[in-house]
């Protein structure tokens, strides 16, 4: 790969730690730790930061699990500490609704990605509109991309264009997607949507190709990058932040961010609140290798634990039923058909 | 038989999967189709299977109204546009069964509240969402048992059983499914989660059902109070089907459930479809059944 005239290029990193690293802490991260890590990043120039529950708005649930405060608890908090930086939130439809973007809103939250399944963007109208509406920055993140052609991807893309987003993901929840498969759909994308509209891609670090595939995002025409303070995110975590400002830097892309103060911050911080180190283990290569929506993984890790069929099994029969995100609960009834399948008693099931 | 004359309002997936299921049913006959679009595939089905149509709403339909004898009109447009449909078909004495998430009458889901709304004599019934149609039950026979907390659902449809009227809508069936979780379901708090899937061939609806109960399940008569409950559904949904569970963690209890459709108006995956128009004839045909013993009067229309 060659990029010839990135140079002078500027890239508007948005951190996902304190949204996407929820997954990877089973939604555990309190208020103090919030407050610090979003201090530390206000600091050290990153524009953008995303603060709820790893599912969004609405997403304390069985299915998703609790976080130990509401959504509004956690954005009060950081629009409390932070000077410079804009907050953003994570809306689902089918799990969030326009009462929670109106919340999270009042609290302080000013930037919201709308995000569908990616063939399910017509879902999506009312809350984008709705975004729009409060005066929102507000994007369309179409997930796991890779289930959709570049072409299939521009449709809904344009859907989500026409309802008021302002930018529109490439997000590649599954962690699946290669360079060339970025480079298509965003140029795709780019060729497609109004000049006005910007593209952003949202990477898993699964195949470890967190940074090349920004990198052929941006090349390709893509301005905004999702990235994560030592990628603490769902599976091997997103791109890892200070690893990509160092590339850009290296590139001459300008992203207005302090390397030395995310390198510290990923060391001294995050690092030391991973309950696991997030890196490419067996599991979270399995995502990436089947195609599986990231946050799966440690649901499957618990269902192993409880029904004794490996996580690995499970992950990979999810992947062949075409299983998308938010259907966490199909993870334990997959368990317990496999363990029904193999035999393996099952305590407490009828 | 005499039976009951029906209008469908609505000619999308869910007005014309009813024509199928009014035309199996004993005492209830689909007599009139209303859209809003002459060039409908919807109207021209129903035409063509026999219906009088109309592409003038509601409008179109009320001067037919007495003359056709209409007694019970099921609508299946929008939220938005359902509470004018009632008041003036309610006018002219006509009941109605709401298949919108307006729930500006009760809610009902038949093997829980039927009898409760029949006895009542109402005039708007509303039937909620599939996804309530299809985990209500459920929850319900857990908090027969003993006292729920927290339920919460997760219906996961098939990409080609949504029609647009629902994807635009989210968050209205977010709503309306959410509060019918405790207002017929009986828990204390309700959360409802939906999940569209794309996947080729298309997948059969899913629902999980979770339960937190108060005190420690009391597991042996939670699972014969869901296995009854279930066979209750079957009754007017055969396709529903318990997958996995009851399982117990703790006071949570999960279940885990499936349902294929009959195939009328599209295939078999759209259990979703099915258990909303089969749950919204079941309610039809009770009232039916109550007009036709005589012992269940509609008021005297007014002119409208």
């Amino acid at each position: 790969m060659s990029f010839p005239n990135l140079k002078g290029r500027k890239v508007l990193i948005h951190d996902m730690c304190l949204r996407d690293g929820m997954h990877a802490k089973r939604e555990q991260i309190s208020l103090d730790q919030m407050v610090k890590l979003a201090s530390a990043l206000d600091e050290a120039g990153v524009p953008m930061l995303q603060v709820t529950h790893g599912a969004g708005l609405g997403g304390n649930s069985i299915q998703h699990g609790f976080a130990p405060h509401t959504n509004e608890a956690y954005i009060s908090a950081v629009a409390g500490v932070v000077k410079r930086a804009t907050i953003s939130v994570l809306l689902i439809p089918g799990l969030g609704t326009m009462r929670e973007l109106d919340s999270a809103y009042n609290c302080g939250a000013r930037s919201v990605h709308v995000a569908t399944h990616c063939t399910e963007a017509d879902t999506a109208q009312q809350h984008i509109a709705h975004g729009r509406k409060l005066g929102m920055d507000t994007s369309g993140f179409l997930m796991m991309s890779h289930l959709n052609s570049p072409e299939g991807l521009v449709a809904q893309g344009k859907l989500m264009e026409s309802y008021g987003a302002q930018t529109i993901y490439v997000t590649d929840s599954a962690g699946y997607m290669l360079p060339d498969d970025v480079t298509a759909r965003v140029s795709a994308l780019r060729d497609a949507l109004k000049p006005e509209t910007e593209i952003g891609f949202h990477g898993h670090h699964n195949l470890g190709m967190g940074i090349a595939n920004s990198i052929a995002a941006i090349a390709a025409g893509a301005s905004r990058i999702d990235a994560s303070v030592a990628g603490l995110g769902a599976g091997a975590g997103n791109t890892p932040l200070e690893v990509f400002v160092a590339v850009c830097e290296r590139m001459g892309l300008e992203t207005g961010c302090d390397l030395f103060g995310l390198m510290d911050m990923a060391e001294d911080i995050v690092v030391p609140m991973m309950d696991h180190m997030v890196r490419v283990t067996r599991e979270a290569l399995t995502l990436g290798f089947a195609g599986v929506y990231s946050t799966f993984l440690l649901h499957a890790k618990r269902a192993e634990t409880r029904y004794g069929v490996p996580a690995r099994d499970i992950l990979v029969e999810l992947g062949r039923k075409k299983m998308i995100g938010g259907q966490e609960d199909m993870i334990e009834d997959t368990a317990l058909t496999m363990a029904k399948a193999r035999g393996i008693k099952v305590s407490h099931a009828a | 038989m005499a039976k009951i004359r029906c209008a469908l309002i609505g000619s999308g997936n869910i007005g014309t999967d009813l024509i199928y299921k009014l035309r199996r049913s004993d005492v209830l006959e689909p007599v009139w189709m209303v859209g809003i679009d002459p060039d409908s595939e919807g109207l021209k089905r129903a035409a063509g299977m026999g219906l009088k149509t109309t592409a003038e709403g509601v409008d179109g339909l009320l001067p037919h109204v007495l003359a056709d004898n209409i007694q019970i009109a099921f609508d299946a447009t929008s939220a938005y546009v359902h509470a004018e449909n009632s008041r003036k078909l309610n006018a002219l004495g006509v009941m109605m069964i709401d298949l919108t998430p307006a729930a500006i009458g009760p809610l009902c889901v038949p093997p829980v509240n039927l009898k409760q709304h029949t006895a009542k004599l109402e005039m708007n019934v509303n039937m909620i969402s599939c996804a309530g149609q299809a985990t209500i039950p459920i929850v319900h026979a857990v908090s027969r048992i003993q006292s729920v907390e927290y339920a919460e659902i997760v219906a996961t449809l098939a990409s080609k059983s949504v029609g647009p009227g629902t994807r635009a809508n989210l968050d209205e069936f977010t709503y309306t499914t959410s509060d019918a979780l405790v207002a017929v379901g009986g828990a204390r708090r309700g959360k409802a989660l939906a999940v569209i899937n794309p996947a080729e061939p298309p997948m059969i609806m899913r629902n999980t059902v979770y339960c937190l109960t108060d005190d420690e399940p009391d597991e042996a008569r939670i699972i014969a109070s869901v296995r009854e409950m279930i066979g209750e559904v079957q009754k007017y949904v055969p396709g529903y089907r318990l997958v996995n569970g009851p399982v117990f963690d703790g006071k949570r209890v999960a279940v885990f459930l499936e349902v294929a459709g009959l195939g009328d108006y599209l295939p078999t995956y759209a259990g979703n479809l099915d258990i909303m128009t089969a749950a919204a004839t079941r309610t039809a045909e009770m009232f039916a059944e109550e007009i036709l013993a005589g012992s269940l009067k509609l008021p005297t229309p007014q002119e409208a």
